[in-house]
């Protein structure tokens, strides 16, 4: 345990009761809840801070939870290198819910949250330039949403009448297969094809 | 015809003294009567498998192997496949990593800026077919959806060794290609 966390935590607490909810060390990382309101006055204060310091915001991203109410946390990684220490924000969030943006704040957030945008659809307000960064030109969706299909929904392919690449609905020549045979959870139980195995089961069971 | 026709005809001579043999008997014959006769194709199909020159198209990682085998130890300068920065003077494209959706017109376009003939080497599993990358909302599965494909390079990335056997094989393909349309 790091106490120069914990004591940070508690600080922190104690100094924004009204704007986080719940702090955590969780493998000597310390992890801020915080409202979705009081985002850029929690950001603001660990940026100014003397006790903080977390001058640098190295990386923004985010979860989805898809069975929660507001099923996006926005997660924001902070360093101190005054006091050599990082830090997680975190800030719950959903489709139709802009979380404010701390570009004003971190001038590194820019393209980060174009990335969070791009890739979970979580809307940013106050943002100066909200486009996608990553997908491609056109691209429907946010790939990185549990409900995004795997294999997305268009594909690319040269056609030779129109002289350019024309993008098509997917058309697999053979489905994705899952091989984890390890995972008591997705793992085929048995090799297609193996019915020793099955009758072995079969067998146990009925003297079970 | 002072050569004669199975000389010609024949597999490529190691050194020995058969190599020996028909370079004196060529020798022989540019000293007495000042040319040899060769066939035009031939001729042609030598001078450009001699200077294949790539366009530089990596995309992932497969490019670090190609640089290797760009690099002093496999020397691709060798062979005359000297890399180029411009499609305007390149020969070859070499694909050399993951092509996405997003990358996919660039590269046609690129391709298609080349001047003919041109050929094209896929390099590694994501090139050739998507390899890691198949079943991916943004990767395009197999360059040869988008550009006519002569090699493929298999392997996750193919050594330099692997590569260089490609180009090889891809000068194999062009001095057995007719150039002279009849």
């Amino acid at each position: 345990m790091n106490p120069t966390l914990t004591e940070l935590g508690e600080h922190l607490t104690s100094s924004l009761p009204d704007d986080i909810f719940r702090t955590e060390t969780i493998r000597d990382e310390l992890i801020v809840w915080a409202y979705r309101e009081s985002l850029v006055k929690v950001m603001t204060a660990l940026r100014d801070d003397p006790n903080a310091q977390f001058k640098q915001l190295v990386d923004v991203t985010a979860v989805d939870y898809p069975d929660r109410p507001e099923r996006f946390e926005v997660v924001y990684n902070l360093l101190s290198l005054k006091h050599n220490l990082r830090i997680r924000v975190k800030v719950p969030a959903s489709e139709d819910t802009p979380v404010p943006s701390v570009v004003d704040i971190f001038s590194s957030a820019i393209w980060f949250e174009r990335e969070v945008w791009d890739l979970f659809g979580v809307f940013f307000s106050d943002h100066p330039d909200l486009r996608r960064i990553m997908t491609d030109y056109g691209f429907e969706g946010h790939p990185l949403r549990k409900d995004f299909p795997l294999t997305g929904y268009v594909e690319v392919r040269y056609d030779e009448d129109q002289k350019r690449v024309v993008y098509e609905p997917v058309n697999l020549v053979q489905e994705f297969r899952n091989f984890d045979f390890i995972s008591p959870w997705e793992g085929m139980l048995h090799l297609p094809g193996d019915e020793k195995a099955e009758d072995e089961d079969a067998t146990q069971e009925s003297k079970a | 015809m002072g050569v004669s026709e199975s000389t010609i005809r024949q597999a490529p001579l190691g050194p020995g003294a058969d190599q020996e043999a028909v370079l004196k008997e060529v020798g022989d014959e540019i000293q007495h009567k000042g040319f040899v006769v060769a066939q035009l194709d031939k001729l042609a199909g030598w001078a450009q498998s001699g200077s294949l020159w790539p366009m530089t198209f990596g995309l992932a990682c497969c490019a670090v192997e190609m640089m290797h085998t760009a690099a002093s130890r496999y020397d691709l300068d060798r062979y005359g496949t000297v890399f180029r920065p411009s499609p305007r003077q390149s020969d070859v494209m070499i694909v050399a990593g993951t092509l996405t959706n997003k990358m996919a017109p660039a590269l046609r376009k690129v391709y298609d800026q080349m001047a003919e003939p041109r050929w094209v080497i896929s390099m590694g599993s994501c090139a050739n077919g998507g390899g890691y990358y198949h079943y991916s909302y943004a990767v395009v599965r197999g360059c040869d959806r988008v550009v006519p494909v002569d090699i493929y390079v298999p392997g996750c990335p193919p050594t330099a060794e692997a590569l260089l056997y490609g180009v090889l094989q891809l000068q194999k393909k062009i001095k057995r290609q007719a150039v002279i349309e009849r």
